[in-house]
Parts: C-alpha cells; sequence; structure tokens
C-alpha cells in the first residue's frame, strides 16, 4: 500500500510502534489533544490502527470518544482545536500530520482514505436526495469512478454487498423510504464505497433494533475485511467489542487510561475504571450471574467536560484512590505489543489484578 | 403524488368558491341599496329603479351572484354604474402596473437576500455576520411606506436623480419606466429583503445542524460545497413558504406603495372605487386579489412537494 518513496519524513514525534508507513501502521495518532481556549476535552491520545486491524474504543458517554474520532476526520466543530500528531498512512495525501492540514487538502483524504459511518442512521442521509446518488457522490468526488454511469453501476454492486433487497431499485429511494437499518447499510455503503485505507464507526448500532445490530455489525467487520481496512470502533457495549475487535483502548475523562488485547484487558483489567466497566456489563453472559443479582455500578456520573480532576481522571469515583492519584499516574506498559508499549498497558497508581485484589 | 396533487387543486376549487361567496355576500350585506349608493342620495326613485333594473339587482340574490361568478369566469365583470366604462380593460391596465412593481421588488428582494441571508447563517459566529443580522433586524422593523418617503427625499427631491412619482408605459418610455419603476421597487423590496435574509438565515442555521451535513463533509464536500448540495434544497421548504406570503403582502400592501409614489396601480383603482361607491367594481378588483392569492398559495403548495420527496407519500 505504501511505496518506500512514500514512507513519512522524520518531521515529528515517530512513536514507540516507528512510524507510519514503515509497516502495517495505517494510522497513528500521537499526543493528540483537543479543547476549547479554557477547557481541555482530550488530553495527550495517542494509539494506532494497523492494517487489517479492528481497535475498539470505549467508555462512557463524555469520556472524549466521539470527540477522538472527530479529531482524527477533522471534523471537529467550531471553537474546538486540536493540537498533537495525526497520521494517516492511505493514499493520499502521504502521511503528513493531518492537523496542520488545510481544510481543501484534509477534505481529499476524507471520504476516501479515511470514512465514518455515524451513530444515528435516521438523520445520516440527506432526505431530498436519492440513497444511490449519494452513494454515488463520493466515487464522484474522488473520481474513482470514471463516470456516473460507471459510478451508478457500482453503487448498486455496493448496495448489493451490504445485502440490501432489490439494489437497484432500493437506489432510488429517498431516505424515509428505507427502515433505521437500511438507512444504516447504506450510510455503510458509502464509507466503504472508496475502500478506505481505514474506517472509524461511531458506535453504528447502537441507534438500531437489536435484531438488526447483529447483522449490520456482521456486514461492517465483512467490508473492512475485505478490503483489509483499519477499522476504529467506537461504542459502549464491550460484548460488541468483545466480538468485533482485537484490541481495545479504554476512554475516561479525555484520557486513554488502559490499553491492550481484547481478551486481556477483558479478563484481567488493570485500571480501575476497566475493572468497573468490566463488572457493570454482562460480559459474563446470563450463567455468570446468580440468581437475581444486581450488576454492579460504578459509583458516581462522569464529570460534565473540564470538570475532570486533576492527576487521575478517575479518581473522584474510584474507591482505590489514595493521595498518589492526585498527580497523573504514569503510564505502565504490560507486556510486549507488536502495536508498541501504547498498545498494551494502563495509567493506574493502585492496578488491579494485583495480590491485593 | 397525483393524489396530493389532485387533493391539492380540490383545496384551490373549493377556497376559491367559498371567496367569492364571501366577496359577493359581504358587498351585499352592507347596508343600503347598490344603485342608491353609486346614484347618491339626491337621486330620484325612478333613476335609481331604472338603475337597478339595467343591472339586475332587482333578481333574486342567487340569481345575481351566479350572473357575477360568469362574468368572472369569462374575465368580463360587466360596466360600472355611472361612468359605464367596462371594468375588465381597467383591472388589466391596473394589475400590469401592480405586477410590474410586485415581481420586481420580490425578484429584488430575492436577490439581495439569498446572499445576505446565507453570509449571515454561515457567519453567525463572527463579526459580520452579526453586523449583518442587526441591520436586517432594523430593515424589517421599518414599513415599506416610510422607506418610500425617505427614498423620495434622497434620490428625487435632494439628488433629483429620478422622478418622485409618476408612471409610463415601459413600451412608450423604457427609460423613464425604470426610473419610474426604481423607487418603489426598492422601498418594497429592502424592506421585504431584510425579512426573507432573517427567514433564510435561520432555514440554513437549521440546516447546518444536520447530520447529514456531517455526512457530507465526511464524504469530502467542502463545507460551503456541502452546504450548495445537501443544504440549500432542505433549507428551500421554509423559505418558500415565506417568500408566498410575502408575494401576497406585496400584492396588497403595494396599495400604500402606490399611494406614495402616485402609480396607478390596483391598489389605486380599488380607493378610487370605493370612493366613487362602484360597487362592482370593487367586488372585481377584491376578487382579483384573493384569487391571486389563492394561486400563489397553491404554487407554494406544489413546491413543497417538488421540493421535499417525503411530503409527496403516505399521510402525514
Amino acid at each position: 500500500m505504501t511505496t518506500p518513496g512514500r514512507v513519512v519524513a522524520t518531521d515529528g514525534p515517530a512513536g514507540p510502534g516507528g512510524p507510519v508507513g514503515a509497516g502495517r501502521t495505517v494510522l497513528r495518532v500521537d499526543g493528540l489533544s483537543v479543547g476549547t481556549r479554557q477547557t481541555p476535552l482530550l488530553s495527550d491520545v495517542s494509539f494506532s490502527v494497523d492494517r487489517g486491524e479492528r481497535v475498539g474504543l470505549i467508555g462512557e458517554s463524555g469520556s472524549g470518544k466521539s470527540l477522538t474520532a472527530l479529531a482524527v476526520m477533522g471534523l471537529l466543530p467550531e471553537g474546538l482545536g486540536a493540537s498533537g500528531d495525526v497520521r494517516l498512512s492511505a493514499r493520499t495525501p502521504a502521511a503528513r500530520n493531518l492537523l496542520g492540514v488545510g481544510e481543501r487538502e484534509m477534505a481529499r483524504v476524507r471520504g476516501d482514505g479515511m470514512s465514518m459511518v455515524f451513530q444515528e442512521p435516521m438523520t445520516a442521509l440527506n432526505p431530498t436526495m436519492r440513497v444511490g446518488d449519494q452513494v454515488a457522490e463520493v466515487m464522484l468526488l474522488h473520481r474513482t469512478q470514471p463516470s456516473r454511469s460507471a459510478a451508478r453501476r457500482r453503487v448498486v454492486e455496493l448496495l448489493g454487498q451490504v445485502d440490501l433487497p432489490d439494489p437497484a431499485h432500493l437506489a432510488r429511494s429517498y431516505p424515509h423510504e428505507l427502515s433505521g437499518g437500511q438507512r444504516q447499510r447504506v450510510v455503510l455503503a458509502i464509507a466503504l464505497a472508496n475502500d478506505p485505507a481505514l474506517l472509524i464507526c461511531d458506535e453504528p448500532t447502537t441507534a438500531l433494533d437489536v435484531t438488526v445490530q447483529a447483522t449490520v455489525l456482521d456486514l461492517v467487520v465483512r467490508g473492512v475485511e475485505e478490503r483489509d481496512s483499519a477499522m476504529l470502533f467506537i461504542t459502549h457495549d464491550l460484548g460488541v467489542v468483545a466480538t468485533v475487535c482485537e484490541r481495545v483502548l479504554v476512554m475516561y475523562g479525555g484520557r486513554i487510561v488502559e490499553a491492550g488485547p481484547v481478551q486481556e484487558v477483558f479478563a484481567d483489567p488493570r485500571h480501575r475504571y476497566t475493572q468497573g466497566l468490566v463488572a457493570a456489563s454482562d460480559l459474563a453472559g446470563a450463567d455468570g450471574r446468580r440468581g437475581r443479582a444486581q450488576l454492579p455500578t460504578i459509583p458516581g456520573t462522569v464529570p460534565p467536560a473540564g470538570r475532570f480532576p486533576s492527576g487521575c481522571v478517575f479518581r473522584t469515583r474510584c474507591t482505590h484512590a489514595t493521595q498518589a492519584c492526585a498527580s497523573q499516574p504514569p503510564w505502565t506498559p504490560r507486556g510486549k505489543h507488536p502495536a508498541g508499549a501504547a498498545a498494551y498497558g494502563h495509567a493506574c497508581v493502585h492496578p488491579a489484578g494485583g495480590d491485593d485484589d | 403524488m397525483i393524489l396530493r396533487l389532485l387533493q391539492r387543486l380540490v383545496v384551490l376549487v373549493t377556497s376559491l368558491v367559498v371567496a367569492s361567496l364571501v366577496v359577493f355576500g359581504f358587498m351585499r350585506v352592507l347596508p343600503g341599496d347598490p344603485a342608491r349608493v353609486a346614484l347618491g342620495v339626491n337621486a330620484s326613485d325612478a333613476a335609481v329603479a331604472q338603475l337597478r333594473e339595467q343591472f339586475g339587482l332587482d333578481r333574486p340574490v342567487p340569481v345575481q351572484y351566479l350572473d357575477w361568478v360568469g362574468g368572472l369566469l369569462t374575465l368580463d365583470p360587466g360596466i360600472e354604474f355611472v361612468s359605464r366604462a367596462a371594468i375588465g380593460p381597467q383591472i388589466a391596465d391596473r394589475l400590469q402596473v401592480t405586477l410590474w412593481l410586485v415581481v420586481a421588488s420580490m425578484v429584488l428582494a430575492l436577490v439581495i437576500a439569498l446572499p445576505v441571508g446565507l453570509w449571515m447563517a454561515v457567519r453567525h459566529r463572527h463579526w459580520d455576520g452579526v453586523v449583518l443580522s442587526a441591520l436586517s433586524q432594523v430593515g424589517v422593523a421599518v414599513p415599506a411606506f416610510l422607506a418610500g418617503i425617505v427614498l423620495i427625499s434622497v434620490f428625487a427631491v435632494r439628488l433629483r436623480w429620478v422622478p418622485s412619482g409618476g408612471w409610463v408605459v415601459p413600451a412608450q418610455d423604457p427609460v423613464g419606466f425604470l426610473q419610474r419603476l426604481a423607487l418603489p421597487t426598492l422601498s418594497l423590496a429592502l424592506v421585504q429583503a431584510a425579512v426573507l435574509a432573517r427567514y433564510i438565515r435561520s432555514a440554513v442555521l437549521d440546516v447546518l445542524r444536520e447530520d447529514y451535513l456531517r455526512t457530507a463533509r465526511a464524504k469530502g464536500l467542502r463545507p460551503v460545497q456541502a452546504l450548495v448540495r445537501h443544504g440549500l434544497r432542505n433549507a428551500a421548504v421554509p423559505v418558500v413558504t415565506v417568500l408566498g406570503l410575502q408575494l401576497a403582502t406585496l400584492l396588497i400592501g403595494a396599495v400604500v406603495i402606490e399611494r406614495v409614489f402616485v402609480i396607478p396601480g390596483l391598489g389605486s383603482l380599488l380607493l378610487d372605487s370605493v370612493a366613487k361607491r362602484e360597487l362592482l367594481t370593487v367586488q372585481a378588483v377584491v376578487m382579483v386579489l384573493v384569487v391571486a392569492v389563492l394561486v400563489i398559495n397553491f404554487v407554494v403548495d406544489l413546491l413543497y412537494l417538488v421540493i421535499d420527496p417525503r411530503l409527496r407519500t403516505g399521510a402525514r
């Protein structure tokens, strides 16, 4: 995918995993911070996603998951600024820090090198435009199809690939004539139309009926597998992460507090926040819960933006917090991982899994 | 779609029938006999009786109504009581003048409001957007006749660029026509543009918050591209509503501006006929205005169907 001539210049922090383009890394985020002038919303977020890899980003609402995705896409709302280093190794343009790239160039990457599926399918499509035209637009815009008629043929193929019935007919309908699940398939077809190197999914199944969720998830996974695309999958559903992703990033208070392979992190969480999340989810399944025992919850609620404590962001809700947590806990790598130290470890002074519990 | 169209047509025809009944009935319930009113209190009973007979006012009211409607449908609303002048040609002449004024002001208002409204929306967080927005607020508060008087005192009285009023037929004197059209058009258009721009601003602001605009950005459209390709059509529905209302307001509101600029439009004819107590003329002019407003509403309804596919199918 990347030729030696397009290997990234060493004009920025290369990160522990090596520069983008050297291997299979598609997206590398280093020290990403986002906020208004007064309020920091994301602090020092670092991670990478490899080609063909599916990485989950989990956390409660308000922990900064969507903001991370929007910062990568360069679609932050007005008034928010981003600093740090975001590199995408894709067809366009050569791996430069996307945060410093102008809107015109950034627009060329969006929908082509990377694309995104949003949470709410009911409002994600233009109600006054036929869905086929909305799919065709992204190909014509990036000139990945030579002509309008070629794009139209490809639209029918794409809609068929996301298992929509009678795609030729469906391409001529308007969004209001489709169900939520069907609309999300159309959104997925748009996102996959140009075979993106990176697909970002922001809670793509949360707004759907439970019966449709599994099917759509399956289509998402199939879509990225066929294209060997990297995927960043945002959700608050740990069960979904466990079935879809290989690696997981746990986010809280605008920071990544724990990261690692899904199996290890969920079976043996280290950060007290992850521990709480895992305990509060029903990952263990029905037989894991005895009788009518209540699911444990994390005490307190997520503070509003900018009201997280200094030091460990979780310490105001953590039963293990001590004076030591008042300063930012250092990142503690946990075993070797090919994607680097940031990919497997945690930032907790009193990690779980020790001898005391 | 066809069903919706028929539905709107039925609504149009029904409203036309009801409107004609109201206009006709209203004029008849006014106290006093139309013939007596037209001839004045000093007319002899014989003269009044003669007029009543000539104009069929002695026939039963339903017959009179049907006769009147028949006349309207054949575009021949009859003649005036006193002058015996045909009403139809008078209205046609006056309507032409008013239409020039209304259409020119509406087009000018749209030409001003569209870019200004868009700019106010896109730049609503910046000082220029805020200043424009404040200016348009002021524009909304100014009545058209006041704008007219100010324009006359500046451009006609002080600068002497254009005459302060009057009218010539465009075919006779195109330059003079445009000179006389300029100020009344401007005074109507400025106020309408201010209102329209505010509606465009809020419609576009609503659209800018929509998820599908973010989808458009995620596809790789730049902000302005996304707004033009995906936003404008969606913003058009509320704007078309306001356009229709404004057109109707202009048509009727032109009466005042026609007075200010001494323009022989439909409004002037209406006022003159009222003064002359020419009931039939008043009736006909009012009916023409009502028909125009109803047709405007009908066209607006059709435009909804064209713009928004969601309105074409199914129940509301």
